[in-house]
């Protein structure tokens, strides 16, 4: 048992890097690490360093895995369940199957004009962005695997109560009919070889580092700020874990954002550490990446407007309420 | 002539499937019809679910992903 807690200190969390770095703080640049400045340059370049490196091992690894799932396999798969057996399945390939936003359209189009209920589609859409491997790993790295196993099982249920909900509402009428009129004849599903997955993940691992870059540093960031700067009082005035609109506060806040879930993490690890309470860290997280305005501009395309309204309540809902729950029960957790 | 078409509707990845069709038309030295598609209902009826997609002569060879340099010359010149 000792070994795991060895391997998941020095793979994770990263302890040798961050005594790499206290080092370099303390010997080089001639800072004392219990002063503001010293530690926020420590958590800066410690959090940077630990989430590029973690982000490339892990999307190599997920890319390759997901490319055995592409969108069309998916759908074969859900054809053959019903109910919410279909929603569960959904939820769960959500998290698994490679997924560009800009799919999001031709995916929807493609999964309802297959004759999957669009409560199905939705779960998919929702546990898609929700539940990344990588950033479940990144959890279980910044927090642990108690924390990262909930937040999957609580992500994949909204998933799945979300689309359900849907499915049960007759809301069909609500989707631009062009979507239903296109025939749903099975496409070949297209056979990579090793050599196409390698440089799928590879491709994969630079495409997104490129995309997120520039979040991840901002989101350090702020989370450095977090961490060392900002006063405790403002944060429990804000955030506090007695204070009762702080989970509501952290979703409403949320929602409108854009920004990859690894740029977050870094600021929610910083409010726990400050003393906000975990299910608003984490409905933070969840309505940064859930829901974001530029989705929601691409749904339109496809649902109208009182439908996208009924998606957007159904997981905001959600996200508030797994938060107060992980603010009740957080002592379990940490 | 071979008649290539890049389905997407406007993302990073769709504008790089494009570039890299025509360097490996050039490297091919080979004449083709390249055209972009943007509008959904066209991209739909080529039943494909994640974009960006190519297409030649009329048959989809990936969707998806945007794949190497030798691998899309191959999928360019294999559906002569």
């Amino acid at each position: 048992m000792a070994i795991f807690q060895w391997l998941n200190d020095q793979l994770l969390r990263m302890e040798w890097l961050s005594n790499l770095v206290a080092l370099l703080v303390k010997n080089v640049f001639d800072l004392d690490l219990g002063s503001n400045l010293g530690g926020s340059i420590h958590f800066y370049i410690y959090d940077v360093i630990k989430i590029f490196i973690l982000l490339s091992v892990l999307i190599f690894t997920i890319s390759y895995i997901q490319s055995f799932f592409p969108p069309e396999r998916t759908r074969q798969i859900l054809g053959k369940y019903k109910g919410i057996t279909a929603n569960i399945f959904s939820a769960l390939l959500g998290t698994v199957t490679p997924f560009c936003s800009c799919s999001s359209i031709p995916l929807f189009i493609g999964f309802t004009s297959a004759g999957l209920p669009i409560g199905v589609t939705f779960s998919f859409l929702i546990s898609s962005p929700l539940v990344d491997l990588a950033s479940v790993i990144l959890l279980a790295s910044i927090f642990n695997w108690k924390i990262a196993i909930a937040y999957v099982i609580v992500g994949v249920i909204l998933a799945v109560i979300g689309g359900s909900i849907i499915s049960r509402s007759n809301l069909e009428q609500y989707v631009e009919p062009f979507v239903y009129g296109n025939d749903s004849l099975d496409v070949d599903i297209e056979e990579m070889t090793t050599r196409n997955r390698i440089d799928f993940a590879t491709d994969q691992v630079k495409d997104i580092i490129k995309r997120v870059w520039l979040y991840i540093l901002i989101g350090v960031g702020i989370g450095a700020l977090i961490h060392n700067w900002i006063p405790q009082p403002i944060i429990d005035a804000v955030l506090g874990q007695d204070k009762w609109y702080s989970v509501a506060l952290a979703t409403l806040v949320g929602i409108p954002m854009y920004a990859d879930i690894f740029g977050t993490l870094p600021i929610a690890e910083a409010l726990v550490l400050k003393g906000v309470g975990l299910g608003t860290a984490l409905a933070f997280m969840m309505a940064v990446t859930a829901l974001s305005l530029p989705s929601m501009i691409l749904l339109s395309n496809v649902v109208k407007t009182k439908l996208l309204a009924v998606f957007v309540g159904i997981v905001s809902i959600g996200i508030i309420i797994i938060g107060y729950t992980f603010n009740a029960i957080s002592y379990l957790f940490i | 002539m071979v008649e290539i078409k890049v389905l997407g509707t406007g993302c990073a990845k769709c504008k790089q499937l494009e570039k890299d069709v025509f360097n490996a038309l050039a490297e091919l030295d080979l004449a083709a019809d390249v055209e972009k598609v943007q509008d959904i209902k066209k991209i739909m009826s080529y039943k494909v679910m994640s974009t960006p997609a190519l297409v030649v002569n009329g048959k989809v060879k990936v969707a998806g992903r945007v794949p190497r340099a030798d691998e899309l010359k191959k999928l360019i010149t294999e559906e002569r």
